[in-house]
């Protein structure tokens, strides 16, 4: 008689464990190419992203917006380290779990806010929401909901960029499910075969919904880009100066090469796949074992062991960063819905497109 | 003016439409090292180089994402398919992702790219290289779609279509590739949403596009030696449809036939046909007809496929009916 085991087909009872986190950087943030002054703004920002989710949503569940919420908490450090690394006007692409990254790059909480809103003055006018931010002035691309649907398109960044010479890289977010995409193994061929100057990033945090990694991807994530003779490596995305030590080189080489490179960051979301979620999947040990090292908390403790700042100083920024967000909940709530008209504006270019009725 | 074949006025819009703006760039499946799997791209790649004209591996979905992306970054790719029926697989990105991620951004971003093809069937290839896509794309809010039934009208449509800022569906036919006509030496366009008639007559109006057009014109030549005048519309693009050309026509004849390649349910026929009920209800002297494939799959079997795809004759016995000659 078979095992029990070999009676189901996707394996069973394994759990995404923290040990397989690479261990964080010793550099000193000097070491790292950072000034003393680099890390405030850097701390300010991550907290922020994390205060503006936890307040939007406690919004959510008071019912002031509806759609879909998927919260960045705990994967900080990918999205400050990213925006730090990269030149502004580099193209950056992700998926749904895109309000921390979209904060990093420097669109106003107002903005994103009013976006989960609903609002006309949302950074995509309202009509994308919690999954949709767009930004492109500060060549933030997206915000995108099918899963794996813009790899591709992270590519055609780059591939623009490498046509027009610009010296312009792109820089493609994902999360662990997308892996498993099509979409993932065509653009990565191509992407190798015509050398895109495109970094692909899996934000691996463990789960793709309610699946963990172990029971949804064959191998090692980042061993797919083997497969394409792609360049590939590991980050700690739990840490910030990790995250810079790992894109920094890696950045700075597909510029030079304008080849591509697949960095899997191993990272965690402290919160559901969505606010629906009962995390049933996970035990609460695994979680409170994450929060242990938590990315906000451990750049606090350097910049206070390093004497940068003082927790007094710490703490006003806090303090400001609190308001800011209670701020932009003002903004969103007094903030106008879109137009009726605003219902046919935007689909073309095309002004007086003869629209079906 | 100078005879050309349809792939020669598909070629020439792209190649003369290249030479003006250099962020236009050709991709797909054996365009540029084999000069194209029907000749449509023959000698592109020499004129412009494997920078403009790009060979992509089997990867529909891929190809196309990648070029709605750099269509997002500033070029203006066109993307070949070998056929419209290998697009299904890159279907997610011509509808999730080049139909409406300008919508989403709240306008941030166009995306001026062109998809562009064969479409339908094309003999005997069996039920998965032969279906009419159409009616499927003009389905979605922020494509634009168009299927020419002649080298003239191929032409002047596809150079508007590049020029376009919004995602255009592109639609041929291998049986079409080899037919001639006249071309104009001199610059032209055609815009979209304006059909065209192609035959005056006052006893039917007969709708017919793309491939379909060359039926319901054969069937009209036989209509015409029992003295019966059908007024045929090629409307050129699909969406936007030139409804008001087809309705002033009705007004006329009273009678309608609708030629579409597309399977009877939710197809192009049946949204025609909607529209003529509603907006031309009074002028009716008959029930609206249409011949399309049938809500089956194209078969193999010769006797089989011939049953299956429209043809004159099934246009005559719909004409007739209208007209109330059965």
């Amino acid at each position: 008689m078979a095992k029990k085991a070999d009676e189901t087909f996707t394996p069973t009872g394994k759990v995404y464990k923290s040990t397989t986190l690479p261990k964080p950087t010793r550099k000193k943030h000097t070491t790292l190419g950072l000034k003393d002054e680099d890390l405030m703004p850097v701390f300010r920002n991550m907290y922020l992203q994390r205060r503006f989710e936890e307040r939007a949503a406690q919004m959510y569940q008071k019912g002031k917006f509806g759609g879909f919420l998927h919260l960045y908490i705990g994967q900080e450090a990918v999205s400050a380290s990213t925006v730090h690394v990269l030149n502004d006007d580099d193209d950056i692409i992700s998926a749904y779990r895109v309000h921390g990254l979209a904060l990093a790059r420097g669109t106003s909480p107002n903005a994103c806010m009013a976006e989960l809103y609903g609002k006309k003055t949302g950074c995509s006018k309202g009509k994308g929401g919690s999954m949709h931010f767009f930004d492109v002035e500060r060549h933030f691309w997206g915000g995108h909901a099918i899963v794996g649907a813009h790899i591709p398109l992270g590519a055609g960044l780059a591939m623009a960029n490498k046509y027009k010479k610009n010296g312009r890289i792109a820089i493609c977010f994902f999360g662990d499910g997308a892996v498993d995409q099509g979409s993932l193994n065509e653009t990565f061929n191509m992407a190798q075969l015509w050398k895109l100057p495109v970094v692909f990033v899996v934000e691996n945090n463990g789960y793709s919904m309610g699946t963990s990694v172990e029971r949804h991807s064959a191998g090692q994530l980042h061993k797919r880009g083997e497969a394409y003779g792609m360049k590939n490596g590991v980050a700690n995305g739990m840490d910030f100066l990790s995250m810079v030590e790992s894109l920094k080189d890696v950045v700075e080489e597909v510029r030079e090469t304008s080849e591509p490179y697949f960095m899997e960051v191993k990272t965690y979301r402290y919160r559901g796949h969505s606010m629906s979620d009962p995390q049933n999947y996970r035990t609460k040990d695994e979680l409170e074992e994450f929060r242990s090292f938590d990315p906000i908390e451990r750049l606090k403790d350097y910049i206070l062991k390093e004497k940068i700042q003082t927790q007094k100083e710490i703490d006003e920024v806090i303090e400001e960063v609190d308001q800011e967000v209670l701020d932009a909940i003002d903004f969103a709530e007094k903030s106008d819905a879109p137009d009726d008209h605003e219902l046919f504006e935007d689909i073309y270019v095309q002004e007086d497109f003869p629209f079906h009725k | 003016m100078s005879e050309k074949q349809f792939r020669e006025a598909i070629r020439e819009a792209m190649v003369e439409e290249m030479r003006k703006d250099d962020t236009i760039i050709l991709m797909g499946e054996e365009v540029a090292e084999y000069n194209g799997a029907y000749k449509v791209s023959q000698n592109m790649l020499d004129e412009f180089g494997g920078k403009r004209v790009i060979d992509t591996p089997i990867s529909e979905l891929g190809f196309s994402g990648i070029g709605v992306g750099a269509a997002m970054n500033g070029l203006r790719p066109i993307i070949e398919f070998m056929t419209f029926n290998f697009a299904v697989v890159g279907m997610d990105q011509i509808i999730n992702n080049a139909a409406k991620i300008r919508y989403m951004s709240g306008g941030q971003l166009k995306i001026p790219i062109v998809f562009r093809g064969p479409n339908a069937s094309a003999g005997q290839l069996g039920a998965t290289h032969s279906v009419a896509f159409e009616s499927l794309y003009a389905h979605i809010p922020g494509l634009k779609v168009v299927y020419a039934s002649e080298p003239y009208d191929a032409k002047g449509l596809l150079k508007t279509a590049i020029r376009d800022d919004d995602p255009v569906i592109f639609l041929e036919s291998e049986q079409m590739y080899g037919l001639k006509q006249e071309i104009p030496d001199e610059e032209y366009t055609i815009p979209f949403g304006k059909g065209k008639i192609k035959r005056e007559g006052d006893d039917v109006t007969i709708v017919a596009h793309g491939k379909m057009y060359h039926v319901a014109k054969k069937a009209a030549e036989e209509l015409a030696k029992d003295g019966v005048e059908a007024e045929i519309i090629d409307p050129r693009s699909m969406k936007p449809f030139d409804f008001e050309m087809v309705i002033e026509s009705i007004k006329k004849t009273n009678r309608c036939v609708i030629v579409d390649e597309s399977h009877p349910f939710a197809g192009m026929a049946a949204e025609i046909g909607f529209i003529i009920q509603r907006d031309a209800f009074d002028y009716l002297d008959a029930p609206v007809q249409r011949v399309t494939v049938p809500d089956a799959p194209a078969p193999f079997a010769k006797n089989l496929f011939d049953l299956w795809l429209p043809d004159a004759k099934q246009v005559i016995d719909a004409v007739n009916t209208v007209t109330y000659r059965n």
